[in-house]
């Protein structure tokens, strides 16, 4: 048996490896994300962390499923429960999936809001939008569009078509699409936030539209992968590709002109202002109803609408004139 | 140089001594390290409403490895059990919409599992196709199937008393998917270590061919377990459709691999003709659990897959070194 001995005794040493990285403090805010090793989600956490600090006496769990499934993060939410954490704050694979769980949450006494990504009303306390959605919408059209004055067609590469939040804001995008003259929406397709699939895709819209002018991609997997299909077929100049990407991953692009310019809310920001709501609803400084005015620390106040929903601010457009600044941010 | 004498034992060991040397001994050894460990190194682990969490975490993939691990035994494979279940979601979902009753969507539900279980059956002991390619080819078909009719949509609003299967609890900690996983656990121990369709089914998994002449109708078991596959893929469907109380077509995403992942690692020999329904529960368990421990101590989901893997070959090499020792 001493071979068995010898595994069961490794996997417990390294079990309680991990387990010294967590120690008991007053106030435990879990971070819950779509999926962990997204460059995104690593900044928002970064801004949680900050959160932390400056209120003190708060332990921020960062954590998530490995693939972006809505059972997964039912067993990351069900381990939380367990665990007697304070807060739950939540980027939801799936509106509706994630809703029952986080409902036994609440009826335990844990404070549940979701960021980024919602889930139904009557599964959180509030939601904050990075911003709204009417903005993104037609900020990653005015994008695309600023740089092609003579109009011309355009396409969409979304990450899956069950993602809730590139879904709403394609829906926005297509609404003020009557406001840019000229510019032709021929396709939306999907890469499903994998680099391969959304490359592949990339490849497909210029085959089939030798005229596309550029690529608008609302997810950071996306415009990555589609700017450098664009770069390795030669067309840089005639396509532009835009949306909304990391600073990080895209500086590559902005400097070889493949993307002239894209957007992107701060998710630092995202992060600290969901860890502040938080805590101000944890502790009974604020609480989530129609029209309240949430404290966001340095970021300023979250007011809810009637859904219990609030924006956090505009996004922000990075060319080759910040990137440089931005890059080593996230 | 002449090879040595081959040993012949005079008798066999006996019960006892093969009981201890036995997978399941193994299993139960490290479900026990695994509980200890868990215990120890969280507060939260020993705790009854915990613990009954916890098990959402396997039963509905655990029904499904109950006859997908029979369908090993025979030989055979079912790939497209998670796609069966989008599919029987999305039926249920469009039976909803239709007005239907708590009976009839689950009906609706295990009906669906049922005929794509046929499906699979008749491609399979009716033309005799490979399971493998035509369960890969199903996989893609079903899914596709429910991502048709739904798209980027969602059903929701399933009624109140629906909610039951998924979120439902029999008595005190035990939700009805737990009994039903340990009745269902009876059921298949008994279908398969206890009738004569269970040793058909070893026989074809050991020599389909000489099954064949021995007069047992190989075709008609292979459908049958697939059939099997297909209504335990329903079942699970409505608990999963009731714990989530919606349906996407993107529901149950990859448990294919972990149905199977769970069947070898309860000591299915995936070649076929070797292993027990009692090793099936315990790796349900033991996945479980170390899903369960991990997820409370906030060890990122990638570290479990890597202890599941380790796990997983440590497990299956460890008689080979005991055999040759």
């Amino acid at each position: 048996m001493s071979i068995l001995k010898k595994t069961l005794v490794s996997a417990a040493l390294a079990t309680a490896m991990l387990a010294q990285a967590a120690s008991a403090q007053d106030v435990k805010i879990a971070l819950v994300v779509k999926a962990l090793g997204i460059g995104f989600f690593e900044a928002a956490a970064k801004g949680a962390e900050e959160a932390a600090a400056e209120l003190g006496g708060v332990e921020i769990i960062y954590t998530g499923p490995t693939s972006t499934t809505a059972e997964g993060q039912i067993e990351v939410i069900n381990a939380l429960i367990a665990q007697g954490v304070n807060a739950i704050a939540i980027s939801a694979n799936d509106p509706d999936a994630v809703a029952p769980a986080l409902k036994r949450a609440m009826d335990r006494g844990i404070t549940v809001i979701s960021w980024d990504s919602g889930v139904a009303k009557e599964g959180r306390q509030m939601h904050l939008n990075p911003s709204s959605s009417a903005l993104i919408g037609n900020t990653i059209i005015k994008l695309a569009a600023d740089h092609m004055p003579d109009g011309g067609d355009v396409a969409i590469l979304s990450a899956t078509s069950t993602s809730t939040n590139q879904n709403i804001w394609i829906d926005e995008a297509t609404k003020v699409l009557p406001n840019y003259p000229g510019i032709n929406l021929v396709a939306t397709v999907y890469g499903d936030d994998l680099a391969d699939k959304s490359y592949r895709e990339a490849q497909g819209l210029m085959a089939t539209y030798p005229d596309l002018k550029a690529i608008i991609a609302p997810t950071t997997v996306g415009i990555l992968a589609a700017s450098q299909a664009v770069t390795d077929a030669g067309k840089i100049g005639e396509i532009n590709v835009t949306g909304l990407g990391l600073p990080s991953e895209m500086a590559g692009a902005v400097e070889s002109g493949a993307t002239i310019s894209f957007a992107i809310w701060n998710p630092i920001d995202l992060g600290y202002a969901a860890t502040m709501i938080s805590y101000n609803l944890l502790k009974g400084n604020a609480t989530a109803a129609p029209g309240a005015s949430i404290p966001m620390g340095r970021i300023g106040a979250a007011v809810l609408d009637d859904n219990n929903e609030a924006a956090m601010s505009d996004p922000f457009t990075y060319d080759a004139s910040n990137i440089e600044e931005f890059k080593s941010i996230f | 140089m002449t090879p040595p004498p081959r040993f012949i034992p005079d008798r066999l060991q006996s019960r006892a001594a093969r009981a201890l040397r036995s997978w399941e001994t193994i299993l139960v050894a490290v479900a026990i390290a695994i509980f200890i460990t868990n215990s120890f190194m969280s507060p939260f682990f020993l705790n009854a409403w915990n613990l009954s969490d916890a098990t959402f975490n396997f039963t509905e993939k655990a029904m499904i490895a109950f006859a997908m691990a029979m369908l090993i035994i025979a030989g055979e494979i079912d790939l497209s059990v998670a796609s069966i279940i989008a599919l029987a979601s999305t039926a249920m979902g469009l039976a909803m919409q239709a007005g239907a009753g708590v009976p009839v969507l689950v009906l609706a539900g295990m009906g669906t599992g049922l005929i794509c279980g046929a499906v699979n059956g008749f491609l399979v002991a009716g033309l005799g196709l490979p399971s493998i390619v035509v369960t890969i080819g199903t996989l893609s078909l079903f899914r596709g199937i429910a991502f048709i009719v739904l798209g980027d949509k969602a059903f929701t609003g399933y009624p109140p008393e629906f909610a039951f299967f998924g979120q439902g609890y029999v008595w005190w900690v035990f939700s009805f998917e737990l009994v039903l996983f340990a009745v269902l656990a009876v059921i298949y121990w008994v279908l398969l270590h206890r009738t004569s369709f269970g040793r058909a089914v070893y026989a074809i998994g050991n020599n389909a061919t000489a099954a064949q002449f021995s007069g047992i109708r190989v075709a008609r078991v292979r459908f049958i377990l697939f059939l099997m596959t297909g209504l335990m893929s329903g079942i699970a469907a409505v608990c999963l459709t009731s714990r989530l109380g919606s349906t996407r077509p993107s529901i149950a995403t990859g448990w294919e691999l972990e149905v199977v992942t769970m069947v070898v690692l309860g000591g299915v020999s995936i070649l076929g003709g070797a292993g027990s329904i009692p090793g099936v529960v315990l790796a349900a368990f033991i996945m479980g659990m170390v899903t369960f421990g991990f997820g409370l101590l906030n060890v990122p989901g990638i570290v479990m897959s890597i202890f599941l893997g380790v796990l997983l070959i440590s497990v299956i090499a460890l008689p080979r070194l005991f055999r040759r020792g």
